[in-house]
């Protein structure tokens, strides 16, 4: 048994030092065909940067996402406060403020000048307000919808206020990347298959005379295919690890005007890379398609070229 | 050892390459296969390494019928066949150890043994240290006698050859006629296709003689005649 584990070793060890060797001596064919495929792969993977980014960008403007929660007038603000404590302990409520009408009015003196008219009010006007904030995985349409009328609920609550077309656009557009994402990733994950697969057919197609010789000394069609599917497997390792830094140099290209940009709207914003995840996954894409394509490439041509019967 | 029985080969474009073929040859004997070109001598031999099927009759090869060889044993079955080409048909872009060793990488041999088997054989066929050197740096003969030391690396019972002297001159020629016989000496059953009729008479071995497929008068009469 262990004979046998030693003689896969040594087979598969000794094509995969071949190929390598192969892949190595030939060195502009070999870097042409990695960029080829890199490239398909690298565009999915900045899409999944940059929805990543917006994502986070998101939330911090999801501040800009909150319910106005407006209490009827008269109420006290002992009751204000209990409800105020009890909107905090939702699930889904990222912070509470309760503006008590006092404080709204002194708000309003301070900021639009009307002190004089105001002043000549006999009571105060304004209601008091809780402003509900949501945390980021709550703002979201249809649960901000819930939690609107889980806060109209008590008797005390006037009226509820939301801005929803902000939320309900937002993640509309992080909905539309995303799909975009996956088809756009599924049509380049078969360009990549495609592009490797031609390699690896003209690869064996300009080496037949080398395999027939193989099959007349006894080689199987597995031993003659395997070089071939390790060529596949380094090119695809090979376009993933390339694609992955592609990205990152685009990423560090774009992060200063990134930056600037958040600058401009008031806020700060680091754009951030793909991840060391998004490497591992990318090498194992890689390989899984190069595997693919090299596979399909070598079934068809090498069973053409078996021993014949009559 | 191989046993031919009325064996007929038609190819698809209708050409019949041979008709009715029988014969038989016996553990451990050297012989010729000689006839004029388009003979069916190269037909025989593919057929021997199961390179083409025949299209009637019986193929027997150390024992097992070809017919019934299901073509995945195809390749295990080949490698107890050494086969020598007239164009040697090596890798020229390998050096002259790989080439040798490619019938021992094939059948999963340990590289330790490879090593060993590489050297014996070129040893046998005089190469001993060009182990490095690539085809292209070789002369034609040595060329060629690399092409041998790949067909008896892995010690097969049975060594076919395709016209192997036929691009070589006539101290060459017989330099691997020697050879041949050596290996024929330690049990291997040899069967060489060839027009130097002149080497097979010096042989005084049997040669089967083909003509249009079939067999013939043997040509030995006629060398005679023409001396």
């Amino acid at each position: 048994m262990a004979g046998r584990i030693v003689n896969w070793g040594t087979r598969h060890g000794h094509a995969l030092v071949s190929t390598a060797g192969h892949l190595a001596r030939h060195r502009v064919a070999t870097t042409l065909t990695v960029l080829a495929i890199s490239v398909a792969l690298a565009l999915p993977l900045a899409l999944n940067v940059v929805v990543s980014n917006i994502r986070t960008a998101g939330g911090s403007f999801a501040d800009a996402i909150g319910l106005s929660v407006y209490l009827a007038p008269g109420t006290s603000e002992q009751r204000a406060r209990a409800l105020a404590a009890s909107a905090r302990a939702r699930e889904g409520v990222a912070s509470v403020t309760l503006i008590t009408a006092a404080q709204g009015l002194a708000q309003l003196r301070k900021q639009s000048g009307v002190g004089a008219a105001l002043d000549a009010l006999p009571d105060n006007p304004l209601p008091a307000v809780l402003e509900v904030r949501p945390t980021t995985s709550a703002a979201v349409p249809s649960r901000l919808d819930a939690l609107r009328a889980q806060l109209a609920a008590a008797p005390e609550v006037e009226s509820v206020q939301l801005d929803r077309d902000w939320a309900v656009r937002f993640h509309a557009i992080i909905e539309l990347v995303r799909r975009g994402l996956w088809i756009s990733a599924v049509l380049l994950a078969a360009g990549a298959v495609a592009v490797i697969g031609n390699t690896i057919r003209l690869e064996i197609a300009s080496r037949g005379a080398e395999i027939e010789v193989t099959r007349l000394v006894g080689g199987s069609n597995a031993f003659v295919r395997r070089p071939f599917l390790y060529a596949g497997v380094l090119y695809g390792l090979a376009a993933g690890l390339t694609a992955w830094i592609i990205v990152a140099i685009a990423g560090g290209a774009l992060a200063g005007q990134a930056q600037r940009l958040a600058a401009a709207y008031g806020g700060s914003f680091a754009l951030h890379g793909p991840s060391a995840r998004e490497l591992g996954m990318l090498l194992g894409a890689g390989a899984v398609l190069g595997w693919l394509g090299a596979a399909i490439a070598a079934g068809r041509q090498l069973s053409r070229t078996s021993p014949r019967r009559q | 050892m191989i046993r031919f029985e009325r064996v007929s080969k038609r190819y698809p474009n209708g050409r019949e390459a041979l008709s009715q073929l029988s014969f038989e040859v016996a553990s451990g004997e050297m012989l010729f296969l000689t006839g004029h070109s388009g003979a069916g001598k190269s037909t025989v031999l593919k057929l021997i390494a199961l390179l083409e099927r025949p299209t009637r009759g019986l193929l027997t090869v150390n024992g097992i019928d070809t017919a019934k060889l299901p073509a995945r044993r195809i390749p295990l079955f080949r490698r107890g066949l050494g086969v020598v080409f007239q164009d040697h048909r090596l890798l020229m872009d390998r050096p002259v150890f790989d080439n040798v060793a490619l019938p021992l990488i094939v059948a999963d041999v340990s590289f330790k043994e490879i090593d060993r088997r590489v050297r014996a054989a070129l040893d046998q066929v005089g190469l001993l240290g060009k182990e490095r050197a690539v085809p292209l740096e070789l002369s034609i003969g040595e060329q060629q006698r690399v092409g041998i030391a790949r067909a008896v690396v892995s010690t097969p019972p049975l060594l076919i050859a395709d016209e192997p002297t036929g691009n070589l001159d006539a101290t060459l020629a017989a330099e691997v006629m020697g050879l041949f016989r050596r290996f024929n000496e330690v049990g291997v059953t040899v069967m060489i296709a060839t027009h130097d009729l002149y080497g097979v008479r010096e042989s005084g071995l049997r040669a089967i003689t083909l003509a249009a497929g079939g067999l013939d008068a043997p040509a030995l009469p006629a060398i005679a005649a023409m001396q």
